[in-house]
């Protein structure tokens, strides 16, 4: 008798989500999409077209088109022209856009739901919990900042036409991270789903006229990686954003290289779950659940390392082997299943050939079901026994597959957190507030989360650092994507100096000007020395010729001298004042010395040398106020973001207004806890030589400033490879800034490209403020759930 | 609703399974010193157990006849009297209506409550009501709810219930050891109850409600466990904060770790709090997920509820009619 079978053995119900709505949907778009460009679907009867399937039974859902290069020039074309009527909208009339969309999409979650698992294959109840509520909050929240736009980021603009390309793994909520804040601050766009998972995406462009969002504001493109490259490649795009691959995200950068585009890339990760012995263990091991099971672990942030204190490791894998065995997997339209399918049979084969070839190299695999081949199926696995240098370590997997390695102590922890290419995200695990405070800001990821993993919410910034990209995504941090500072006024180029012969310029003891390495005056690696001309052309000093050597000896400088980054705002400020108070007692030979090099006035020496001193003192009060957020999260406890020093920083210093410029940068650097190693210009180099007799007298601590001069773009591209430079800002020549933003694709580092001659220094407005401080730092969100 | 065994005894279907009762352990600080629950994660995981599993239909169905038989059918008023005692005894043994059960095909199936509790006076008429049926009789003890009487007299009271026939004792524990961190003085206290008790099984409540933090939960769990318990149980049902699923998960998973330690099984009871079926299911949820089928059996989970069983008839009645009943169509308990 079933009901007493069921009485007797109290088995849930296979509940299925019904999709006949999603069907009834795709067939009246006769299952096949072309692309949604300016508020109307254009179609290509002689384009390539895909197949998309349901990966978890293999069946045909719908046909896509592939954009070509013209589709793709149509879409942007679109973009350009509805943008001056879009911003001229204003931001009340953005935000009206903005929640109407929020709204709509609210009005159909479920069958944005059910698209998403027919497409994806994730469990219904994470579309339907997850996924959907979270991109409608987006929405929610970027209409208000599309409404608070005008008040609290006066002094920015927005960026104009935006490429976007999102991945297959949660296709709805990267749709709504990239496309929110774009259209808040005023930007139009060009976003192409990943080709395996197109059709939320088909789903929200209707919407898009049912909300009335302005036709050419939002467009929508199908297409595979040529499609994305096309669009990234784009000339008439000003920002790319990317989600996806640390490989692709690698090509991208360099591929808009010197375009002077935007960039921001969210990538890959291998993201740590830190479980130390004063855990709460049960909590820890949902925590995981969460981390790694979560999405068939195909997530940016999965908290696929799991390293465990060797004194509760037995006890921890016990309890978590145990806890595996209760996962469900099934129809991903079922609602009682935890994991579904993988996007795609190439993905089920991808991890599948990952484990078993990473398995030859050792370890120990714990599984607690079969693999469902044709379901796209990958039973949630447990890999123990392994080493830090094993592949499946290193390399992300990118499914359900979780390594678990032990540590003896925190500082180990710590190392071992940070062992790695990627820097996307981690967790810590501890009951001990005092070791969790303590191991978050040592973690290099843009994301930490205490006693809790994978937890996302518009109000947060979402980024990494490292290969796992750079930018922010939600968030005040996260707008600044999509805005470039207003008001920056271009300067003539200097005039060119008519050099003349070398003559005798000496009235005095002959002036030696050495490099600043590790807080020591050293000669140059190479033993050359190149002259410097005065505004009049004549050799008024010898600097040294840099090389690669001197370039890796200063920045192990700057990488010993981290003690900086960890000091107190009011330290820093300290020396900041001091550098000030040194200098200013140098004027009379500044001007001079500005007066020769630039050929200005003494009445232009004077504005500038003050200029540089006020720009000592701006930097010195900000050292210590420049301070993070708490954001308002809805949930109970405390989301810190804090703006961290990005670390060693590189530095190419501007040639206009030489003094104010390099004192400017340097002193923003330095008050936000950056270690800087500074490529003075070849023009200026002498004055910028001459700075380091005020550090000097001014307790720098050795190693926080080191200066090279010589070529300036092959000493600027070997910083832009090295990968212990954490970013680098630049002011060269075009040529310069595309080599490093192009050489900066190996590791990754931020860049912050500029024309010789973008602003007028001497102008506050545009020489200094907070886009130096924010350029200056990464910010990283730490999410503190508390209660006891 | 129950079967014969040899004219004499009478045993219920759900209790075939034997079970080796929890002996206790030696009192060992080092046991529970070191327990930190996390509260927001334990909620986390608490508030999941709906999205993550469906119970729908038949089956739905069949947990919810299982829950009727997980129910100690409790009534602790002032105003309780032998005649309501009896009213209760009498839907214990029938819980549901004869029309339902033919509906529902259950033919000669019983299907009863585990048990009924009630205040000491009124062991005698639930006794005499329950004879022969294999219904457990609970009675509150240890000066419940507040525990607050001497101790003697607490240990006296339970001999009482004891002699007048009650084989399950909820007994009250004294919060203020677990608020002044006197474990030991919570461990004699319980030992000497579960002594006191003697083949009666002893289902220790631990107020969750007026013990502060779920670290405490947890601590006391063990301690209870240690000294001897057979069941921890959330509540009085008096407190103004009763059973809630993150106190149960945390309770369940010190029943959990004490298995691991002792290879003993300890039941737990959640009460207070569970009114309708849509919680129930949660709990059964909780307690398949965290400990497996096994503690969904009468020996291992109880509900403590006085108004589920109406919610439980209620939703029968729509999984056989297709539409909501009322409640005065079920028999008052």
């Amino acid at each position: 008798m079933i009901l007493m079978d069921n009485f007797n053995n109290l088995e849930y119900s296979s509940a299925l989500e019904s999709s006949s709505e999603a069907q009834a949907w795709l067939a009246e778009q006769n299952a096949h999409f072309g692309h949604f460009i300016n508020g109307s679907w254009l179609h290509n009867e002689k384009a390539d077209t895909m197949p998309v399937t349901n990966p978890a039974n293999a069946e045909q859902l719908a046909t896509i088109e592939l954009a070509d290069a013209s589709m793709v020039d149509s879409a942007v074309v679109a973009a350009q022209q509805a943008l001056p009527a879009w911003q001229a909208m204003g931001g009340m009339g953005r935000a009206k856009v903005l929640y109407a969309l929020a709204r709509s999409l609210q009005k159909h979650t479920r069958l944005f739901a059910v698209l998403e698992t027919l497409d994806n294959g994730k469990p219904i109840r994470e579309s339907r919990d997850a996924d959907v509520p979270l991109a409608v909050r987006h929405f929610y929240h970027h209409a208000g900042w599309a409404k608070l736009q005008a008040e609290e980021f006066a002094d920015y603009q927005s960026v104009g036409v935006v490429g976007q390309i999102i991945p297959w793994n949660f296709p709805l909520l990267m749709l709504a991270w990239k496309i929110a804040p774009a259209l808040a601050m005023g930007n139009t766009l060009v976003i192409k789903p990943a080709e395996q998972t197109p059709l939320t995406a088909m789903l929200f462009a209707h919407l898009c006229v049912q909300a009335g969002v302005p036709a050419g504001v939002v467009n929508i493109i199908n297409g595979a990686g040529q499609a994305g490259a096309l669009l990234a490649a784009h000339e008439g795009v000003n920002k790319v954003a990317f989600t996806g691959s640390t490989p692709v995200g690698k090509a991208i950068r360099q591929a808009t290289a010197g375009q002077g585009k935007k960039l921001s890339l969210e990538l890959g990760g291998k993201s740590a779950f830190i479980v130390f012995e004063d855990a709460d263990l049960d909590a820890a091991v949902e925590g995981i659940v969460d981390a790694i099971w979560f999405n068939q672990g195909e997530v940016c942030c999965a908290g696929s390392r799991l390293l465990v204190q060797a004194s509760v490791e037995q006890r921890l894998i016990a309890k978590l082997k145990e806890r595996m065995k209760t996962l469900s997997y099934g129809n991903p339209l079922d609602k009682s299943v935890d994991i579904g399918a993988l996007v795609s049979q190439e993905q089920y084969q991808r991890v599948d050939s990952m484990v078993t070839s990473g398995l030859e190299a050792g370890g120990e695999l714990y599984q607690t079901c079969e693999a469902n081949i044709s379901a796209n199926y990958y039973p949630p696995s447990l890999i123990t026994d392994v080493e830090t240098s094993h592949p499946l370590v290193q390399e992300e997997i990118f499914g359900p597959v979780l390594v678990a390695i032990s540590f003896r102590t925190q500082s180990e922890a710590v190392s071992l957190a940070n062992n790695s290419r990627f820097g996307l995200a981690s967790s810590i695990w501890s009951e001990n507030i005092n070791r969790a405070l303590d191991v978050a800001p040592k973690i290099k990821s843009g994301v930490v989360w205490i006693n809790t993993h994978n937890q996302f919410d518009a109000a947060c910034g979402f980024g990494g650092v490292k290969e796992s990209g750079f930018g922010r995504e939600g968030g005040r941090e996260g707008l600044y994507e999509y805005l470039k500072p207003a008001g920056l006024k271009a300067q003539k180029p200097l005039a060119k100096i008519k050099e003349r012969s070398v003559g005798s310029f000496l009235d005095n003891i002959d002036h030696t000007l050495k490099f600043y390495i590790g807080g020591k005056q050293v000669r140059p690696d190479s033993g050359h020395s190149q002259p410097v001309y005065s505004a009049k052309g004549e050799v008024v000093d010898w600097v040294g010729a840099g090389n690669r050597k001197d370039i890796r000896n200063a920045v192990s400088a700057a990488v010993k001298a981290s003690a900086w980054s960890g000091s107190a705002g009011h330290t820093r400020a300290q020396i900041l004042y001091f550098m000030a108070e040194n200098l200013s007692l140098r004027e009379s030979e500044w001007v001079t010395k500005l007066q020769t090099m630039t050929g200005h006035s003494a009445k232009q020496a004077k504005a500038e040398f003050a200029a540089s001193i006020e720009r000592l003192f701006t930097y010195a009060a900000w050292a210590d106020k420049y301070d993070g957020n708490v954001h308002n999260v809805p949930y109970r406890g405390v989301t810190m973001a804090l703006p961290e020093a990005k670390g060693v920083l590189a530095i190419v210093t501007p040639e206009q207004s030489p003094l104010v410029s390099s004192v400017s940068v340097i002193a923003a650097a330095l008050a936000m806890g950056n270690r800087i190693v500074l490529v003075a210009n070849e023009r200026f180099a002498n004055l910028i030589l001459d700075l380091v007799q005020v550090l000097e007298t001014s307790d720098m601590p050795a190693g926080v400033v080191n200066i090279v001069t010589g070529s300036r773009q092959d000493l600027a591209i070997q910083l832009a490879g090295h990968a212990e430079v954490d970013g680098m800002w630049c002011w060269a020549d075009a040529e310069t800034n595309k080599q490093v933003e192009y050489t900066s694709a190996e590791n990754l580092k931020t860049t912050w490209c500029h024309d010789d001659n973008d602003r007028d220094w001497l102008c506050d407005k545009q020489g200094e403020g907070k886009e130096f401080l924010r350029q200056a730092t990464e910010v990283k969100n730490i999410w503190t759930p508390y209660g006891d | 609703m129950t079967q014969q065994v040899s004219g004499a005894k009478v045993v219920p279907l759900h209790d075939k399974q034997t079970l080796a009762r929890n002996p206790g352990l030696e009192f060992d600080a080092d046991c529970f010193a070191n327990l930190q629950v996390n509260r927001s994660a334990t909620e986390r995981r608490a508030m999941s157990y709906g999205s993550r599993r469906s119970i729908k239909r038949e089956q739905q169905a069949a947990w919810l006849l299982k829950a009727i038989t997980l129910i100690d059918l409790t009534t602790l008023s002032g105003d309780d009297t032998a005649a309501r005692v009896r009213r209760l005894c009498a839907k214990a043994k029938n819980p549901l209506s004869q029309n339902l059960r033919q509906q529902l095909g259950l033919n000669d199936i019983p299907i009863s409550t585990a048990a009924v509790c009630v205040y000491h006076d009124m062991i005698q008429p639930a006794n005499q009501s329950l004879a022969g049926t294999g219904i457990h009789l609970a009675a509150v003890s240890t000066g419940f709810p507040a525990g607050l009487s001497p101790l003697p007299l607490r240990l006296k009271e339970i001999d009482y219930a004891v002699a007048d026939g009650a084989d399950e004792i909820d007994i009250v524990i004294s919060r203020r050891h677990v608020l002044e961190g006197n474990w030991r003085a919570l461990y004699d206290e319980v030992k000497a109850m579960r002594e006191a008790c003697g083949e009666a099984h002893i289902k220790t409540i631990l107020a969750t409600g007026e013990l502060g933090t779920l670290t405490n939960i947890a601590k006391a769990s063990m301690v209870c466990m240690m000294a001897g318990a057979d069941f921890i149980k959330t509540s009085t049902g008096k407190e103004s904060t009763n059973a809630t699923l993150p106190v149960s998960l945390t309770m369940v998973r010190a029943i959990r770790e004490y298995l691991a330690m002792t290879d003993y099984k300890v039941g737990f009871k959640p009460a207070g709090g569970v009114a309708d079926t849509k919680t129930a299911l949660l709990y059964m949820t909780m307690m398949k997920e965290e400990l497996g089928l096994r503690w969904l059996q009468p020996d291992l989970f109880r509900f403590g509820a006085s108004s589920l069983l109406g919610d439980i008839e209620r939703q029968l009645d729509h999984f056989v009619s297709g539409y909501y009943s009322a409640a005065y169509r079920h028999s008052m308990g």
